[in-house]
Formats: structure tokens, sequence, C-alpha cells
């Protein structure tokens, strides 16, 4: 224990797993796309299929940027957060669930779309 | 024959002495580690209280008979505004809205900084340090009733001004300034001393103060501009209150230091994060601007309270972290922050706007190594399609950061196109951080951090909707249920500015004092 405290310091996280109704929260960004001013979060079930996430999830919620459209997500990279800045590649299989593409509760990734870099290329 | 002789009139040292050192008392029937229970946890080192002299040597009489002063004046102002409808005489009806942000986001910390310097004037055991802080705490409850009186006369016209109890505990951004003070007044009260007394009334009262409230004056705001003014003559006193306290506490012993320098660390940080809300004020919700945010940076902070750390050189203390990021930050932050509020416009008790063309070329002018690259293309490009009808309004919740609570918007230092993310494990949980500051303060203490109410999880979990709303119910729309719990009324409290009633009813009552129609 760090905290300072006049006895002893131990209360819940407000944020585990089981308060979220089934879901879990999934962080996702799309770099070089700032018209969105952060990456979003969203309660999803471990079970839905990573495909289903690309394909009725992000579009309501990336949907307003012109380029999302043209995003050949066959050529798309995924970065998964490890805690350093860069975070690291991350091969997602569509037709696998959440869970079973190792993403956990509170999990961030990132995709990125080369040849796409916002509007005017000013990565907004 | 008795003759009258003239008393000899008190010196100012005796007199203080009289009215503060005198109050004090030896415990008789407690122990004093009983009455004062929370003064040694913290591991500061106290060895003789008496030694802390108040810098003002002001005393209880004194202090009324200022005060009273101040608050005739300062009421004079507010009556003659409101009595000649000042709100008329603004530049621009869009000035109103930081009032929203100040009523909403700012006179409640005022009162918190008052309940915090209560708390902290009882558990200190120097008398001098009490009497100080008993005052302290008076200037603050001041400050927050002096607020909300010069803001209510606006409440009577306009929208987003009715409810900021409920909308400081409930509205989503209200959780970064609020979860400010309450990390503050639940730490002990050596640590409250320096994030409030130190570091809060140097780095956040100093900009919002001076530089912000030239602002109202420049706008038209009369009763804003004096609260403002009124409340400075007491920042200056209360700046100087926790410049000695620190110094005090780092004489007492040097086992201090190291304590007292990752507290100004920490507090620094977390104080210039609250400050990207006062930054977008001054460069995008002032339709009269005094001086870009940037500039007032460089003032207030580079300059002021650089002279600040070299005074406190020689008690070993070296300036706060992440002065490198925060210098190259100053480019940034206030368009960040207003792209936010501007797509979560839909979400806030506020209107958003994107600025004129002509105000984008002072943005440009004041920013040139940011404004037209980064910037103006997404702004142009909001401002077309709003003008197609397809304003943007995001209804997506955004990831935040679990330290200052604000959405993930900043930027890598070195790279203003890539969002900074930041992550720690906690007995087997990810936390994420928008920056190395916020990461450095959560990895410290992770137990406190760990209960942070976010308003994003908390809506995900369910707890901000009003009794008897059943979000399991087929159609449910979350957004409006959340509105409602917030208290802001849809179409009338939020979205564009541009069409809004503040807008009409601005325009309509402008003209009916300007004309004979």
């Amino acid at each position: 224990m760090t905290v300072a405290a006049i006895k002893a310091y131990d209360f819940p996280p407000a944020d585990s797993l089981d308060k979220f109704h089934g879901a879990q929260l999934i962080y996702v960004g799309w770099d070089q796309h700032l018209l969105f001013c952060a990456p979003f979060c969203f309660p999803l079930p471990p079970s839905m299929p990573f495909g289903a996430l690309v394909e009725q999830v992000l579009p309501g919620a990336f949907g307003y940027h012109p380029e999302f459209k043209q995003i050949d997500w066959r050529q798309v990279q995924w970065l998964r957060s490890n805690g350093t800045a860069a975070g690291e590649p991350f091969t997602p299989d569509f037709a696998k669930s959440l869970a079973e593409n190792g993403l956990g509760h509170k999990d961030a990734i990132r995709f990125r779309t080369p040849g796409l870099n916002g509007i005017q290329g000013s990565a907004s | 024959m008795d003759m009258n002789v003239a008393k000899k009139k008190l010196s100012l040292k005796e007199r203080y002495a009289l009215m503060t050192r005198d109050l004090d008392w030896e415990t008789t029937y407690q122990p004093k580690e009983k009455v004062f229970p929370y003064v040694e946890y913290e591991g500061i080192k106290i060895h003789d209280w008496n030694k802390w002299e108040d810098p003002f040597r002001l005393t209880m009489d004194a202090y009324w008979k200022y005060q009273a002063e101040k608050e005739k004046k300062l009421y004079a102002i507010i009556d003659a505004f409101a009595q000649n409808n000042g709100h008329l005489g603004l530049t621009d009806a869009r000035y109103i809205n930081t009032l929203k942000l100040f009523l909403n986001g700012i006179s409640p910390l005022e009162y918190m900084a008052h309940r915090g310097f209560a708390h902290v004037g009882r558990q200190f055991p120097g008398v001098g340090t009490r009497v100080a802080c008993l005052m302290q705490s008076l200037d603050e409850i001041r400050h927050s009733q002096t607020q909300i009186h010069s803001m209510s006369n606006y409440n009577k016209y306009y929208n987003g001004l009715h409810s900021f109890p409920q909308m400081l505990q409930r509205v989503w951004y209200m959780s970064v300034p609020r979860s400010f003070f309450d990390d503050a007044v639940t730490a002990g009260p050596f640590e409250f001393m320096v994030a409030i007394g130190f570091s809060f009334e140097y780095v956040l009262t100093n900009l919002l103060f001076v530089p912000f409230v030239s602002g109202a004056a420049y706008n038209g705001d009369m009763g804003a501009m004096t609260f403002g003014f009124s409340a400075q003559s007491d920042e200056a006193r209360h700046m100087t209150l926790g410049l000695e306290v620190i110094k005090f506490i780092l004489e007492q012993d040097p086992d201090n230091l190291p304590i007292v320098q990752r507290w100004i660390d920490k507090w620094t940080w977390r104080g210039y994060r609250v400050l990207t809300l006062v930054g977008m004020m001054m460069d995008y919700m002032l339709p009269k601007r005094v001086m870009s945010w940037k500039e007032a940076w460089e003032v207030y902070f580079e300059q002021n309270g650089g002279a600040l750390f070299k005074d406190l050189e020689r008690y070993g203390i070296r300036p706060p972290k992440w002065l490198d990021q925060i210098e190259k930050d100053k480019d940034h932050i206030s368009h960040q922050a207003w792209a936010t509020f501007y797509q979560y416009s839909a979400a806030s008790n506020f209107h958003g706007w994107m600025p004129s063309a002509e105000e984008m070329d002072w943005l440009s002018a004041k920013y040139p190594n940011s404004f037209d690259k980064y910037y103006r293309p997404r702004f142009e490009h909001w401002r077309d399609e709003a003008a197609k009808g397809n304003r943007h309004y995001n209804t997506t919740l955004p990831m935040l950061c679990q330290t200052c609570q604000i959405p993930m918007i900043f930027t890598e230092p070195d790279d203003p196109t890539q969002i900074c993310y930041r992550e720690s494990t906690y007995h087997g949980m990810k936390f994420h951080f928008c920056s190395d500051g916020c990461k450095d303060i959560f990895d410290h203490e992770p137990e406190k951090y760990q209960q942070s109410w976010l308003p994003v999880h908390q809506i995900y979990q369910g707890n901000c909707f009003n009794p008897g709303v059943d979000p399991t119910a087929e159609g449910f729309q979350p957004l409006p249920a959340v509105l409602d719990y917030y208290n802001v009324q849809m179409g009338r409290d939020n979205m564009d500015f541009e069409g809004s009633e503040d807008q009409k009813n601005f325009a309509a009552w402008r003209g009916q004092a300007t004309s004979n129609t």
C-alpha cells in the first residue's frame, strides 16, 4: 500500500467486469483521424465476433468521417495497447470472438488505415 | 482629580498575538494526538508550530472590515449591472457560455476549497496556521457566493444555468474539476495545503482570475469582472499563505522535501489538466479576445511560476515534472478541447460552434506552428458540413483518462497527429491514461484512483438514469435518459449556438433596447 492513510485503505475498484451486466469494455481508436477527439469506449459481450465489432459497431461510431467508407479492412493494421506508447501489432481473427482474440475487459485497440490520412492529410 | 489617561494603542504585533496566538490552548483531558489525529500520517514532520507566521498578520477584526468594504462595492456594481440590463451590452450571447462553464464547474470548486480549509484549519495543531486557514475558508465561501450572485442575473434570461449543484455531480465533463477537489480533500491536511494552497492558487487561479476575467471586462460583463477582481485580491493573500506554508514545512525537517516535491509534481500536473477548460474559454469562447491561451500561459505560468520555483530552489525544490511536455502542449490543448466540446455539444449544458473565418485567422496568427496545419482543416470541414445540414454530433461515448478523467484527447508530446495512450495494470485490471503525468500519479496511489467515478463507465453500468428508468426496455434511448439525469434540456441548453434560444432572444432583446420598433 502506498496511499497515505490513517487506517487500512482497501476498497473495490469502481469498474470491475462484474459491474457491466455481462458486457466488457473495449476501447477502439482510429489512428490519424482526430476528427473524433478520442478513442471510443464500447460495452460489448465477450462472445461477440470481432467481425461484428467491425461491421456493426464501428460504422455507427466512425461513419461520419468521409474516409470511413473507403477503408479496405483487409489492409488495416491493428495494434493493441501493451502499456507502451507504440503498442504492439495485433492480428485479429474476424470469425472468432473478442475473448478468443484475447481481448479482455478494458483492452484498448487501434487501427491504422494506410493511405487514408484524414481531412486534407491533416490527421483529422 | 482623576484624569482619563489615554491607553497606549497596541502595536500590530501585539494585536496579532492577542487575536491569534492567544486563541491557542493545551489539551488536558485528551492526549494531543487524539485531538489532532491527521497531522502525522502523511510522514510530514513538524517540530515547532510557533515558527509559522502569517505573512499578512491579518486579524479577524481587520478581515471583516476589508471584506465588508469589498462586498459593498461588488454588490453595488452587480446591482447596477442587473438594473441596467447590462447583459444586453455584451459583445455576443456566445460569451454567456463561458459563464455556464464557470458557474457549473468553478464556483462549486470555491465551495469545496471552503470546506477543505475549514477541515485543515481544524486539523493543524499550530494556531497561526489554523487562523489563516479559517480566513481562507471564509474567503472561499464568499467567492462561491459572489460568483453565484453575479451569474444568477443571467439565469433569468439564458439557458443552462439553472441547476449547477446537480450538474456538478452528474454532467460528464464536470467530473474533471470535481475529481480534482475530491482528490485534494480526501488527501491528508499537508497534501491539501500543497494541492490547493500552493498549486491550485498559483497555477489555476492566476490564469483564471487575471486573463480570463479581463476577457469578461472586454466582453462587457461587469458582473463577472467585478467578482473576479474582488476575488483576486484574496487570491494574492492565498498564494502567499500557500507559499509560506510550503517554506515552513521544508524548514522544519529535511525528510519533508521528497514528500513535498512529489505533491508539487502531482498537483501542478492535475491543475494544468483542469486548466484545459480555461484555455478553450480564452481562445474559443470569448467573442472579443484579450490574449491567447498560449500568451497567458507564457506570462502567468512560465514567467511568474518560473520565478516562484527559482525562489524555492534554495529549499531543494526543483521545478515540477513534465514541464517539457507542458511547453509543447501550449500550441495544442485549447484546440483539442474545443474540438471535443464541439462534437459532444449534444451532451453538454452549453452551446458549441465553429469559429468564424475571422476568428480562425486570429487563431492562425496566435498559433502559427499548429492551427493551420492540424486544426483548421478539421474545423473548416465541420463548418462546411454544418452548412450542408450535417452538423457533427458525436453520440458514441469516449475513452477517459483514469486520473484526470478528461477524454483521451491529448496527443503525444512530439506528434500532434497521434493520441497519447498510456496503460498500467493493477490487481489484474487495466487502467488507461492520457499522459505520463496522469499515469505516474496513478501508479503511486492505485488504491485511490481505481475508484475514480468515470462518467462513461458509470453510464454503462446503468448508474446515470433517473429512478424508474428501465434501460432494458425496448427502444430505450440512452442519450435522452442521461440528459434527463443531468437536468439538461435537450435542444435548449445544448446543441449548436446557431439557431439556439439564447442566440434568438439576445438578438430580439438587444433589438428592443437599441431601436423603437
